[in-house]
């Protein structure tokens, strides 16, 4: 019993023959051994094969898994005003950017992320809609411009992330707001539609782009070229070292004629009030200051407005978006009657000598509509520079008639009315300075006499943009050089010690016919400001220097000619007011365009804006 | 009789040969660990510490006579298959219910079947005519497939196959007749649809990857990618110990747990691998020469399985890491970090070593 315990056999069966077993064992742990041998040596095989015969395959995939060629974008170059002071800076921030081919489930990854980092609700289609731009295993960006809050939020839990990384940039930043809004515009987040208008391997690590004003016109030099970081990374993307730098080459800074006094006294001057404000050195075409009144904050757009401001922005009253200064197009009324006069004086259609009776009612001969001076009962007897003075529309009534369209449309399209003035910015409208030919295209109708006649005093169908105005004024002020404005002052190359000055280009050489025509209507309209009967005596300086300018009313409702505009007349259908000017009046050095929408009378309302501007610059002008 | 009984109260002797293959792998294994695991000496202490608890599991079952083992075999197959069924109770772990907590130490009831199933197939041929006959052949494949179902049933394929394939080289040396080796292949290869059916997505994902490793570079197919990448970037003769950048840069998956020798052929290159092959096979090897020395069926067919069952982990592996076999969650055996399978394989060689030391007592 003992034994058969110990031994483990059953009761009746036969012992084994120990030795036999021993021996059939030995045969079949040998042939067991000789196939472990066949596997070690195949297994070795498989070993020799991954690493001598496809060594160099696997290493350059090593070395391709831990070497990443990432681009490396340079520094959007920065914006000054003439006299240096900064308008457009890149200031330190941070962005949440993430791999995607890293996250396992990005859905799920953004909303863990929504805990410690406001995301908007669409970011999880923005991302999806931006990362087709970038490579495999490239960082996408997620959210720009985090607060320091919620990079110390992030900092806390990042282990938890793969893939996900908090990233310094820097972050444009326009310190005037809106101020300059119109003119510098402002960048935002690289599109697919932007990529169609740059080079695609420049922007790589790019994440903004030039979206509108200054910053989409200079976009190819603002932004600098990109540069490339040759970079060892572990699994996660995580940068670990640096092997190779070339180094990014930043972008040009520019320096814009705009002075940001100028530009925040025109502001100022505006008020509440819808208008715009245009001014222009006329001796280099440099725009001095370029107000679009109201305006928004262009920092809203760099990191991604929200809908609920971009709601709000569009609905505000004045259309903030709408750039008055290119875009809006305006009646030029009376401010229109310096270059009509001066057709007349260059044709010979009158002299310094002609005159016109005014007696408050201009009649077409076999019409019996009458055509009105804006005085009742009129202004008596008066030559050019009374007509200009006082805003005779009768003399303009007779001298238009006389001219005829024909000579009025070609004279005034030398000023470069009818036309975008080509300013450095885009999508500049062209205005109307109706012809016989513009008329048949646009309305399938002749010209009719009484067209002339009212086309005479800036009404019917011209239409002017405030830079298209301020930019006659400073042909007819400079002695007939039509300059295409610049808002681009200078620009400095990366690397350069020097700002290189740009010029602005010449658009037409307007011919002169005697010289002493041009001082006639420059002094009609110092009367304007100067003379005992001006419109604009109101801005009259007391010393020191000269203003020349000439008020305009521009209609918004068809009026009835014997109903006259006061107080009472609902804001939304009062006239336009527009004011052009230029100073000093012997040597000039601004003319400005003013409007003031809804403003009511030109010399009231709008002249003194333009002294304002004029009054910002020339104290600068005498400072230096 | 008489002579039997002092005989086991003797101190037994320790086969040498195999306890410095044994150390001279492990000290191997814990080099590499040591750079697997980013230069941390806390793995290394941690892992260092299992194996020792693992070498004192040896020592002390290597006191234990072979008969003694087979006296017990059929309550620690027993006591198995309860754990196993526990496990569907009260298991825990993510997805895979392999753990038991049992309060002071959690461990996987799957680890004593690595033993067990192995030991009661020797035991269930031990008083047996050999080469086996049919009935015996069948209560035998009974005996592997019970637990092998319930650990697949886990799920954990891995080990279920493991755990049957070593009952089934006990079965092979017990003398199985080629014929019937053969058939059972043929059947298993028929069968493997039907498998397939029963199959954890994340399983047939896995055989998927295999097949096919390009198909997904960056989701499951990882793994495998990365792993072939760091061998065989290692070349002839690695890019030297601690300066592998597919481990340092954490390209490899689990590169100190079952990755464990992609890290060292990235590393050691190519003649790193053949000195740790032949270290196994050493091993191995010298453990079939002690099965050969036993002097009892049970002693002899459990030594060979556990021996062949070892070269299985590192076929296995080895095939893993380079590509050859799907992912699996089978460590290289005494190598790869990990806790309750350093101790199960040393107290395999612990038998190992009783049947050396008693290899002069009959019985």
């Amino acid at each position: 019993m003992k034994l058969r315990h110990l031994t483990g056999y059953a009761a009746g069966q036969p012992l084994k023959d120990q030795a036999l077993e021993g021996r059939q064992f030995s045969t079949r742990a040998t042939t067991a051994f000789l196939i472990i041998l066949l596997a070690i040596f195949l297994l070795s095989l498989r070993y020799f094969y991954l690493q001598i015969i496809s060594f160099e395959e696997f290493t350059a995939r090593s070395i391709n898994n831990q070497v990443r060629i990432v681009p490396v974008a340079p520094n959007r170059g920065l914006i000054y005003d003439r006299r240096g002071r900064p308008i457009a800076k890149n200031l330190p921030a941070y962005r949440l950017e993430l791999i995607p081919e890293k996250v396992d489930d990005l859905e799920q990854t953004i909303a863990a992320l929504g805990r410690f980092i406001e995301l908007p609700d669409d970011a999880g289609e923005k991302f999806e809609e931006n990362r087709k731009r970038y490579n495999v295993f490239d960082s996408v960006p997620l959210k720009f411009n985090l607060t320091e809050e919620e990079v110390a939020r992030f900092a806390v839990d990042r282990h938890r992330f793969t893939g996900v990384d908090v990233v310094s940039y820097l972050a444009r930043y326009y310190p005037y707001g809106d101020l300059l809004t119109h003119v510098l515009g402002y960048v935002g987040r690289l599109d697919v539609d932007d990529l169609k208008r740059v080079d695609e391997g420049n922007y790589r690590g790019t994440t903004h782009i030039g979206k509108s004003g200054i910053e989409r016109y200079y976009e190819d030099v603002l932004h600098g070229a990109s540069g490339v970081e040759k970079i060892e990374t572990n699994s996660q993307g995580r940068i670990l070292t640096t092997l190779e730098r070339i180094n990014p080459v930043h972008g040009d800074d520019l320096v814009l004629s705009l002075d940001v006094l100028v530009q925040q006294a025109a502001w100022n001057a505006l008020g509440d009030r819808p208008g715009a404000v245009v001014a222009i050195d006329p001796n280099d075409g440099s725009v001095l200051a370029m107000v679009s009144k109201p305006a928004f904050d262009p920092n809203l757009f760099v990191h991604g407005i929200s809908s609920k401001d971009y709601r709000a922005i569009l609905n505000a009253p004045g259309r903030p978006l709408f750039n008055r200064t290119l875009l809006g197009g305006y009646e030029p009324g009376s401010t229109i009657k310096p270059f009509v006069g001066l057709a007349g004086l260059e044709l010979d259609v009158i002299t310094v000598e002609s005159q016109v009776f005014s007696t408050g009612q201009y009649y077409l001969p076999g019409v019996s509509r009458p055509y009105r001076d804006w005085k009742k009962g009129g202004h008596g007897r008066v030559n050019i520079l009374g007509a200009l003075e006082q805003s005779v529309n009768t003399y303009f009534y007779q001298l238009a008639y006389d001219l005829g369209i024909d000579r009025f449309h070609d004279y005034l399209a030398q000023f470069g009315f009818g036309e975008p003035t080509g300013l450095d910015l885009l999508g500049e409208n062209s205005g109307v300075l109706p012809s016989r030919g513009w008329k048949r295209g646009r309305f399938s109708e002749p010209w009719y006499p009484g067209e002339t006649v009212i086309a005479g005093i800036g009404q019917g169908f011209n239409v002017v943009t405030p830079i298209q105005l301020a930019n006659a004024l400073a042909t007819l002020v400079n002695g007939g050089t039509r300059l295409k404005p610049r808002l681009l002052y200078a620009a400095k190359h990366a690397g350069n010690e020097q700002a290189d000055k740009v010029q602005a280009p010449v658009a037409l050489q307007v011919p002169i016919v005697d010289p002493l025509n041009w001082d006639l209507i420059k002094s009609g309209m110092r009367l304007v400001v100067h003379g005992e009967k001006g419109t604009a005596r109101s801005i009259r300086p007391e010393s020191g220097f000269e203003i020349a300018g000439k008020s305009g009313t521009a209609q918004v409702a068809a009026q009835a000619a014997n109903e006259d505009m006061d107080e009472s007349t609902a804001t939304h259908l009062r006239h336009h007011a527009l004011f052009i000017a230029y100073a000093p009046y012997d040597q000039p050095s601004i003319v400005v365009a003013a409007v003031v929408e809804h403003g009511g009378g030109g010399s009231r309302e709008a002249a003194p804006v333009a002294r304002a501007v004029i009054d910002a610059w020339l104290s600068q002008e005498l400072a230096r | 009789m008489r002579r039997i009984i002092p005989g086991w109260v003797k101190w037994p002797q320790l086969d040498i040969p195999l306890l410095t293959g044994l150390l001279l792998l492990m000290s191997f294994g814990l080099i590499v660990l040591y750079s697997a695991s980013g230069e941390s000496m806390d793995v290394v202490y941690r892992q260092a510490t299992r194996l020792g608890v693992g070498l004192a599991a040896l020592l002390i079952l290597s006191q234990v006579p072979p008969h003694i083992f087979r006296i017990w075999t059929p309550w620690i197959y027993a006591l198995g298959i309860v754990l196993l069924l526990a496990t569907w109770a009260v298991g825990v772990g993510r997805g895979a219910e392999r753990w038991l907590d049992l309060g002071l130490l959690r461990f996987q009831p799957s680890e004593i079947m690595k033993l067990a199933v192995p030991m009661m197939t020797a035991w269930y041929l031990h008083p047996r005519r050999l080469p086996p006959e049919p009935m015996s052949i069948l209560v035998s494949c009974a005996i592997l497939i019970v637990p092998a179902v319930l650990i697949a049933r886990q799920p954990d394929l891995g080990t279920a196959l493991l755990v049957a394939v070593s009952g089934g080289f006990a079965l092979f040396l017990s003398g199985l007749q080629w014929r019937i080796i053969l058939g059972m292949l043929a059947l298993a290869a028929a069968a493997a649809p039907a498998f397939w059916m029963v199959m954890h997505e994340y399983q047939r994902n896995r055989v998927r990857t295999f097949l096919d490793p390009e198909s997904d570079p960056l989701g499951s197919g990882w793994n495998i990618i990365q792993s072939k990448i760091a061998v065989g970037s290692g070349g002839l003769t690695g890019k030297g110990w601690l300066n592998g950048t597919q481990s340092r840069l954490e390209f490899i998956p689990e590169r100190h747990t079952d990755f464990i020798l992609a890290v060292l052929s990235e590393e050691l290159g190519l003649l790193g691998v053949l000195v740790l092959f032949a270290i196994y096979l050493f091993i191995v090897g010298r453990g079939l020469y002690i099965a050969s020395l036993a002097r009892s069926t049970y002693a002899r067919l459990l030594a060979g399985s556990l021996s062949l069952t070892f070269f299985v982990y590192v076929l296995v592996n080895a095939g893993m890491v380079s590509g050859l076999l799907p992912v699996v969650g089978v460590p290289l055996p005494l190598v790869s970090y990990g806790g309750t399978s350093i101790v199960t394989l040393l107290a395999g060689f612990g038998i190992l070593m009783s049947v050396y030391g008693h290899r002069n007592f009959i019985r």
